[in-house]
């Protein structure tokens, strides 16, 4: 059993809920990523998602486009975002990290050669957001040989067709996109949710995680109610932007623990 | 070669093309294709569409034989399709008329583009007057005060214009912005991609109603030369009017094909926008493409005299054209491009956009090769007046 369905394994036996936060590798600068995935995993976190800068973030709003430019100034690659993942695993063996990011920095790369150095620096899973299924059978045959997850999104708006299909890939967990739009967008419908969770549970058998619009404890417990996981992206984010650097780990572990609190409650 | 029928269903030529977006773009592309499919075998659409190319852009455009120009450079014949002479001075109309009608009858009132130059920014607006619809353009906020003018132009037509502050400030920006109103406010609005790229079925429908440039001129060149030309060039940027000129003759191995990209300040310099020539392939936009990019896969910045060739992709059609070598792509300076311009100025009395001026310098280096019997299109896909500024500055002239 791989890190992340090992993770989902205990969660559940213990009835909680995952909480999955995403911070951009390189953001504010090139130092702090280590020390903040390690903040994440001390503040609760089960799993985190590390995003993978890139130049054209088509499907991010402008938090998280902003994050992504913080990080390219810094020239942080796809290869420095793999060392920073060799790094934290020199102190931890545990927490699940999934790259999440745009397609053309792993061509520019090549599957086999992206693939066998993630597996190497401990990543588990990998989500590439404009890789539709459609399009990537060959990548994640590859990402299949290196034990490592396939991640896929679903949205409002798939089709019971695509549910399926990507229900057939996928392995981990699945990313359900809890709106329209792009990330950092805040009008989470939960009545919404909670109906269109109950259909992609009777094609699904892997976790479901849900982000997109989740912006604080409250809106993390409600989601975490519904879904086996509740993903925080852009208000990290944003609290990474406003941090100035001696508060910075602090305010993101508030952040995040009490956003671990929400969640924990709702299960009780 | 077999009879060339594509892209395939899910929009590949070869390894090129597709669809690639975020899961949350899929269905409003997938209504798109099926809406795209049924309406372009459509009579009524097509006879709608034949009826506002011919009385509202002012089609057909002519085929004009460049002779003192041509006796000039003392090689082939140099015949210049006039796309020029469209309502809204370019190609980029036949386009947006399409696809502004396709938006109409899909129930569709907000339309959306993304422009470099303005040029696609200006047609789009034009057709959102002419159909009384709701139009945003995004442009990259670089570009917003680079050309004034054409946002004035937009504005007076009706529409809104959005500065793009994010990454480069530039087209691929405006791009990014666009797509994401797009995922957003999908339900109302329609979105306008200006070249034959992006996830299909852009690629596909914007080479299909470009490819009256090339229809037309088989019949012209059939009626006033009893034969088709040796040669077709055109600039290649995105690619849409060098791909409305080629496509209708691709099967036709006996016509050469060449597409002419920005060599900016020149290709052995990193201050260039010649994709084809010298990018690498990968995925940007939607769809799998040649690419400027650095050795991380982040797409670098371009640089040309003439603003709409300057982008870091080009359409998947053309990435295909090149590898199986039904085509030619090659590079032409800022310089070189300048000369071109002036040239048909003083020979024709025809003042070329700098796009299309690429096109004329190589004809220029071209046609001396070949003989005075052979014939070379040019698709002369824009007038000049917007570039007056640019070229007055580039020869030190304060206007």
């Amino acid at each position: 059993m791989n890190r992340i369905a090992q993770t989902f394994a205990v969660l559940q036996s213990n009835r909680k809920k995952a909480l999955i936060p995403f911070i951009t590798a390189g953001d504010p600068g090139p130092a702090n990523t280590v020390d903040l995935m390690h903040c994440l995993v001390e503040a609760g976190s089960d799993i985190i998602e590390l995003g993978v800068p890139f130049s054209d973030p088509m499907a991010d709003g402008p938090t998280i486009q902003r994050s992504s430019e913080r990080a390219l100034k810094h020239q942080v690659g796809i290869n420095s975002v793999l060392t920073m993942v060799s790094d934290f695993r020199k102190k931890n063996a545990q927490t699940p990290v999934v790259l999440m990011g745009y397609a053309n920095p792993i061509e520019a790369m090549g599957y086999e050669h992206f693939a066998a150095r993630a597996k190497e620096a401990g990543v588990d899973g990998v989500l590439t957001v404009d890789y539709p299924p459609e399009e990537c059978e060959e990548w994640v045959r590859c990402l299949q040989q290196h034990d490592m997850d396939a991640i896929f999104l679903l949205s409002p708006t798939s089709a019971q067709s695509r549910v399926a299909r990507v229900a057939e890939l996928a392995k981990g967990y699945i990313y359900y996109v809890s709106l329209k739009g792009v990330t950092g967008a805040s009008h989470l419908d939960l009545k919404e949710v909670e109906s269109r969770l109950a259909e992609l549970r009777a094609a699904v058998s892997i976790p479901i995680g849900v982000g997109f619009g989740i912006r604080d404890g409250a809106m993390a417990g409600a989601v975490a109610k519904l879904a086996d996981a509740v993903v925080v992206g852009s208000r990290i984010i944003e609290e990474i932007e406003h941090s100035p650097q001696n508060e910075l780990l602090n305010n993101v572990r508030n952040l995040v623990a009490d956003m671990r609190k929400a969640i924990d409650k709702q299960g009780d | 070669m077999n009879i060339y029928d594509l892209p395939d269903k899910r929009g590949h030529f070869g390894p090129y093309g597709g669809v690639f977006v975020a899961e949350t773009l899929i269905s409003a592309l997938d209504k798109l294709r099926e809406q795209y499919d049924y309406y372009r075998n459509d009579t009524e659409f097509k006879r709608e569409f034949e009826n506002e190319l011919k009385h509202y852009v002012g089609r057909p455009s002519p085929i004009y034989h460049a002779k003192r120009w041509s006796e000039h450079l003392g090689g082939a014949q140099i015949l210049l399709k006039r796309e020029d002479l469209n309502h809204t001075g370019a190609h980029k109309v036949n386009n947006t008329v399409g696809q502004a009608l396709l938006a109409r009858r899909m129930g569709k009132n907000r339309v959306i583009a993304e422009t470099g130059a303005g040029q696609h920014g200006v047609a789009t607006a034009t057709v959102a007057a002419r159909y009384g619809m709701q139009c945003v353009v995004y442009m990259g906020a670089e570009d917003v005060r680079r050309q004034a003018t054409n946002v004035y132009r937009m504005k007076l037509l009706g529409a809104e214009v959005v500065p793009v502050e994010s990454g480069s400030r530039t087209l691929k920006d405006a791009l990014n912005e666009a797509m994401r109103d797009w995922v957003t406010h999908v339900e109302n609005t329609f979105y306008i991609i200006g070249t034959v790229a992006g996830p299909h079925p852009y690629p596909m429908m914007v080479r299909d109603f470009q490819t009256v440039i090339g229809t037309e001129a088989k019949l012209q060149m059939l009626e006033t030369y009893g034969r088709q030309p040796d040669v077709l060039i055109a600039c290649v940027g995105g690619g849409s009017n060098a791909i409305g000129l080629f496509y209708p003759y691709i099967n036709d191995e006996s016509v050469r094909m060449i597409g002419v990209e920005a060599a900016g300040k020149g290709l052995d310099t990193n201050e260039h926008a010649a994709t084809l020539s010298k990018g690498k392939p990968g995925v940007l936009h939607g769809n799998r493409t040649y690419l400027i990019q650095d050795d991380n896969g982040q797409i670098i910045e371009t640089h040309s005299i003439s603003a709409g060739l300057d982008y870091p992709g080009v359409g998947p059609e053309h990435a295909w054209l090149k590898d199986i070598h039904r085509a030619e792509y090659v590079g032409i300076t800022d310089d070189e491009a300048l000369e071109a311009f002036h040239a048909l100025c003083r020979f024709e009395g025809i003042m070329p956009a700098l796009e299309s001026s690429h096109a004329l310098a190589y004809a220029a280096k071209f046609a001396p090769t070949l003989s005075k019997d052979q014939l070379i299109l040019i698709n002369l896909s824009g007038r000049g007046d917007k570039d007056m500024a640019t070229v007055a500055q580039m020869s030190g002239i304060t206007l």
